[in-house]
């Protein structure tokens, strides 16, 4: 795509003020990195707290019967109180993944379903979802909203400084706040493994509120380079490398986000074959993989036990925190546990490596 | 101590002796960001010019080093592997790559002289 025909988030100008390298990711001009680079970056975010662009982010609302919407994911949105919010996932007929997605209900027990999805999928997502809610929920984009992830061990006590109200929040609440005058809808989540919130704020109030988050001396800029070394290492797939539509949620060993209730109503799309995936078992399984070298193996490479192909890699790269390449793939579920040697190929080359649990940097989310 | 050349793909090459001393550029480093591997050559393999030499990793993406110009590996930088940082604090001097034992040292009349590649990075 030329350069030209990108679209640019309402912080692009702040981005290139920040001295940051833009490159094009799902349509977007996004910063991969900033002049201290992605090492450093990472390593702040870990440290004190990092400021994403996430705008590129499809955001929406969504109101009216949500028993429509519900039918498409795997969450239980009657057990969604106001306040809270979930992870769940956008299945197709067969079980597949669409997508991965936040649910929330942050404007109270009427004021409908807050819903994140990824900026490449955003609009197959939402097509299919107003083509299946057939007229009965409706679902508006947000397209006139940023968003922002405060992210890292300094988040709350900057945005509480800002936001005391948020302070009530634990992981996967959010609400309707002001900051700075400015009414923001905020979780306490994000794509780190740290503590942190997502911050959907309008387009035109964007640059004012990075700014703002920006002046305390703790917060850095991150970018998109950061972002995914930062979620490898806290074992979060990225969607259309980790998971596509050709992974089931078992697959995925994402069959936590299947609500309890749902497989007990064996109502969500696919049901009957991930149920059965659930209780025999699939062929292969997404896990984490250690290399014994210092050789990161990148998506693609292929996993190999003995000179036989068993597995791919969806994702790897160095872990910055863990200081060694990380990363993970699918393998045949015989092969799935902790422990088991394997070999990545890398340019040729078997290199020794092992499966290990994830995620590779510990989860400090602040679970109250 | 002979002139350094330069190649459009951002390695630099220096005659010391009998033998070349290669490696990528301060812009190659600084583009490639945080290095975190580097995958060396065999001693005794035969690179040719604009071929496959090396290969350096930073934290996002891996990145292939070419071979200037025909030659002999006779050394690799085998500090590089537990230090590869050393190729973004000193790429022009202790995060050298690979030393060469040239097939015709002519060809590197052929590359570009240091204000030729400061203009071709403008």
């Amino acid at each position: 795509m030329a350069e030209a025909d990108l679209k640019k988030t309402p912080l692009h100008d702040l981005h290139v003020e920040l001295g940051a390298r833009m490159v094009p990711f799902a349509g977007y001009a996004m910063p991969v990195q900033y002049s201290d680079g992605i090492m450093a970056e990472h390593l702040h975010t870990r440290d004190q707290a990092g400021l994403f662009d996430v705008s590129h982010m499809g955001q929406a609302d969504v109101t009216g019967d949500e028993a429509a919407l519900e039918v498409l994911i795997t969450a239980d949105l009657s057990a969604l109180k106001p306040g809270e919010q979930k992870y769940t996932l956008l299945l197709n007929d067969e079980g597949g993944i669409m997508d991965d997605l936040m649910v929330s209900r942050p404007f109270g027990a009427d004021g409908g379903i807050f819903v994140v999805v990824n900026a490449a999928t955003k609009g197959a997502d939402f097509a299919h979802m107003r083509a299946r809610f057939a007229g009965r929920a409706t679902l508006t984009e947000l397209a006139d909203r940023a968003l922002l992830a405060l992210q890292g061990p300094a988040a709350a006590t900057v945005f509480t400084g800002l936001v005391p109200e948020a302070a009530k929040l634990v992981f996967m609440q959010c609400g309707v706040f002001q900051l700075d005058g400015v009414e923001v809808f905020a979780s306490r989540s994000g794509y780190t493994g740290e503590d942190g919130f997502e911050i959907s704020v309008p387009a035109g109030k964007a640059d004012q509120i990075a700014r703002l988050l920006l002046s305390d001396a703790r917060v850095k800029p991150i970018g998109l380079g950061a972002r995914d070394s930062l979620r490898l290492e806290a074992g979060l797939c990225l969607y259309g490398h980790d998971m596509d539509e050709g992974r089931t949620p078992v697959e995925a060993a994402l069959t936590w986000a299947i609500a309890r209730t749902r497989r007990e109503r064996a109502d969500f799309p696919g049901a009957a074959r991930i149920l059965k995936q659930i209780a025999d078992g699939a062929g292969v399984k997404r896990v984490g993989i250690r290399p014994h070298d210092r050789a990161p193996a990148r998506e693609g490479a292929e996993i190999a036990v003995n000179g036989e192909i068993v597995g791919v890699v969806t994702s790897g790269g160095f872990g910055p925190t863990v200081g060694a390449p990380v990363a993970m793939g699918y393998v045949r579920s015989d092969l799935a546990k902790p422990g088991t040697a394997l070999d990545l190929m890398v340019r040729g080359k078997a290199r020794p490596a092992e499966i290990v649990s994830m995620p590779f940097a510990p989860h400090r989310f602040h679970r109250g | 101590m002979s002139q350094t050349r330069y190649t459009k793909d951002h390695e630099w090459i220096r005659l010391e002796g009998d033998t070349a001393i290669v490696g990528i550029t301060h812009f190659a480093a600084e583009q490639l960001g945080d290095v975190v591997f580097v995958e060396l050559p065999e001693i005794g393999k035969t690179v040719t010019k604009g071929g496959e030499m090396a290969v350096v990793e930073s934290v996002k993406a891996a990145s292939e080093v070419y071979a200037p110009v025909n030659g002999e590996v006779v050394e690799v930088n085998s500090e590089l592997e537990s230090a590869p940082q050393t190729v973004n604090e000193a790429p022009d001097g202790a995060g050298w790559f690979v030393k060469l034992k040239l097939s015709d040292a002519s060809q590197l009349d052929a590359l570009m002289d240091e204000a030729a590649y400061k203009a071709h990075i403008g």
